[in-house]
């Protein structure tokens, strides 16, 4: 079997193209800014971003003029305020125009698990007494057919590529995680190419010795990319905590779109890597980010023979 | 209030910590309603469990998190899980007894806007958008909102209703099949409010100490309708203070 270990630049060069969906989830935690990073520096063009809320990842690509379409449930730069360069660009159309599709939290998790199980759409209650329904048609209602109640409905998700960050895979893509779950899982089975980012390598003996820690299996996974410190500014569970400075920093560099752009010619366009960005920030920021090591207990599975 | 010894935020925290007294389950959001849960744990909702929207439920940060997705909600908590666990399972299963909401406007009966100012199409500002705001107000049993009072905030029509209150009041909330008992209770910055009103409308039922009738209803884009009885809200007691200043924000991040 030909190996799946790909370098970030050659996962984007490969798999993302001009004009194709991608998701790069990972509510609060995991947010492969690695991924974004390198797609700005090809200079893709015509994307469509999904995920369930933007973060700076987003406002960084949006701002670097990489998607023409947004879909999305929540608009914020978390604990900190808005996101300043989708603002901008759904405000005033800077740097270009962009379409929104939205949806509620509920609503993003419900289409990507249609997408992800092959259905033809998702039931959940929601939506009653809002207007959300009345700005985005494919949200509708249905009538149950084992009563009279109605329910809301959202169509599958299915994006052209997910990019899952995590703390660790084997060769082949079979993925742990722990800590915040989000909508990893779905959104890798919904998706049509999977490029699984990881802390560390591990033997597959690993992922065997823990197999309810596996969220992905290598059976969906197209690409695997060792890349530690991949997911900075945000965290990673156990591995660095989430870098709250920069986020607040963001708030002031992403007002104003000429500092937007001379922050991504430092730290995107004007480095070569993701290595090369952690060397960068510096062994202060790094070592200021890790966490004490706090261990869960052992678990046995019990060895039959 | 310049010359009381505790500030706005700190009489609001302790305001919506103390109508938490006796809860179990609590969906919480960042800023004062996080310290105001918290609060609510050391003091009178000893059994409240934290359930955050990231997938945490029964968290105990050890420090103020920063984010609604901090990793210090996971460590320690009693399960960590999939949103799709946290929505379908905890939220729409009818688990959460008091859901915290906000927004940048809310009207007399309660419905909410996170969405847009001015139009949707053509906003004058785009705010964040629902997030959980509309499933929470749906499914929870009972809506707790922490806002600042304001006339641009406290307004006679809703830009857009992202989440719904008592819609038009009455019991258009039931007709429409909502689960949740909605909105009970407004704390803000001067007073509190409950939907005890006719048709389910906000009602000033309590003015912090210092504040008069006017100062709340000039923030106010209706005919506010008042309580006949006014009460006071008892000021924040030293131990409330001490907990917050000392354990929950001792950094001041929420301070004024």
């Amino acid at each position: 079997m030909s190996t799946k270990l790909l370098s970030m630049r050659d996962a984007v060069a490969r798999y993302v193209g001009d004009g194709v969906s991608i998701a790069i989830e990972g509510f609060t935690a995991f947010i492969c800014f690695a991924a974004g990073h390198e797609i700005i520096r090809q200079r893709r063009r015509d994307l469509t971003l999904i995920r369930m809320t933007p973060d700076v990842i987003y406002d960084q690509m949006i701002a670097a003029g990489v998607a023409r379409r947004l879909v999305f449930s929540y608009l914020g730069n978390p604990g900190v305020g808005p996101l300043n360069c989708i603002r901008r660009a759904v405000e005033q159309g800077i740097p270009s125009p962009l379409e929104i599709e939205e949806y509620s939290h509920f609503g993003m998790v419900g289409r990507y698990i249609a997408g992800a199980a092959r259905l033809p759409f998702y039931p959940l209650r929601s939506y009653i007494g809002s207007e959300m329904p009345g700005v985005n048609p494919r949200i509708k209602f249905v009538r149950s057919p084992y009563g009279d109640e109605e329910v809301a409905v959202v169509p599958p998700l299915n994006p052209d590529v997910a990019f899952i960050h995590a703390q660790r895979a084997d060769t082949d893509g079979n993925t742990q995680v722990w800590g915040l779950l989000g909508v990893q899982k779905e959104v890798a089975f919904a998706a049509g190419k999977v490029i699984v980012v990881v802390e560390e390598l591990v033997d597959e003996s690993v992922i065997r010795a823990d197999p309810n820690r596996t969220l992905i299996p290598g059976l969906i996974v197209d690409a695997v990319v060792h890349e530690p410190f991949g997911a900075h500014p945000s965290y990673v569970q156990g591995y660095y905590d989430r870098d709250n400075a920069f986020y607040l920093e963001w708030d002031e560099i992403s007002r104003n779109q000429a500092a937007t752009e001379s922050w991504l010619e430092k730290w995107v366009y004007g480095v070569a890597d993701r290595a090369e960005y952690t060397r960068k920030l510096g062994q202060e920021t790094v070592g200021r980010l890790k966490p004490v090591a706090s261990f869960s207990a052992p678990v046995s599975y019990g060895s039959h023979q | 209030m310049t010359d009381q010894p505790y500030t706005a935020s700190e009489m609001m925290i302790t305001a919506a910590a103390r109508a938490l007294a006796g809860v179990r389950t609590v969906f919480v959001g960042v800023g004062l309603p996080n310290i105001a849960c918290n609060l609510a744990r050391r003091t009178v909702a000893p059994d409240l469990e934290l359930i955050y929207e990231a997938g945490v439920f029964g968290a105990r940060p050890t420090r103020l998190p920063l984010s609604i997705g901090d990793p210090a909600l996971v460590t320690g908590s009693l399960c960590t899980m999939s949103m799709a666990d946290l929505f379908g399972c905890y939220l729409q299963g009818g688990r959460i007894e008091v859901g915290f909401l906000g927004g940048a406007q809310v009207d007399r009966f309660g419905n909410l806007n996170t969405t847009a100012i001015a139009s949707y199409t053509r906003p004058k500002v785009r705010l964040p958008g629902s997030g959980g705001a509309c499933e929470i107000a749906i499914h929870a049993r009972r809506l707790f909102y922490i806002m600042r009072l304001s006339k641009r905030a406290f307004v006679g029509r809703l830009d857009f209703r992202t989440s719904p209150g008592f819609l038009d009041g009455g019991d258009e909330r039931r007709r429409l099949g909502m689960p949740g008992g909605g909105p009970q209770l407004v704390v803000t910055d001067k007073a509190l409010f409950d939907f005890s009103g006719p048709d389910n409308e906000m009602r000033l039922v309590s003015l912090h100490p210092g504040i008069k009738v006017d100062e709340v209803t000039s923030e106010i884009g209706w005919p506010l309708c008042k309580a006949s009885q006014m009460g006071e809200t008892p000021a924040p007691t030293a131990g409330e203070l001490e907990c917050i200043r000392r354990e929950l924000d001792p950094a001041g991040m929420y301070r004024n």
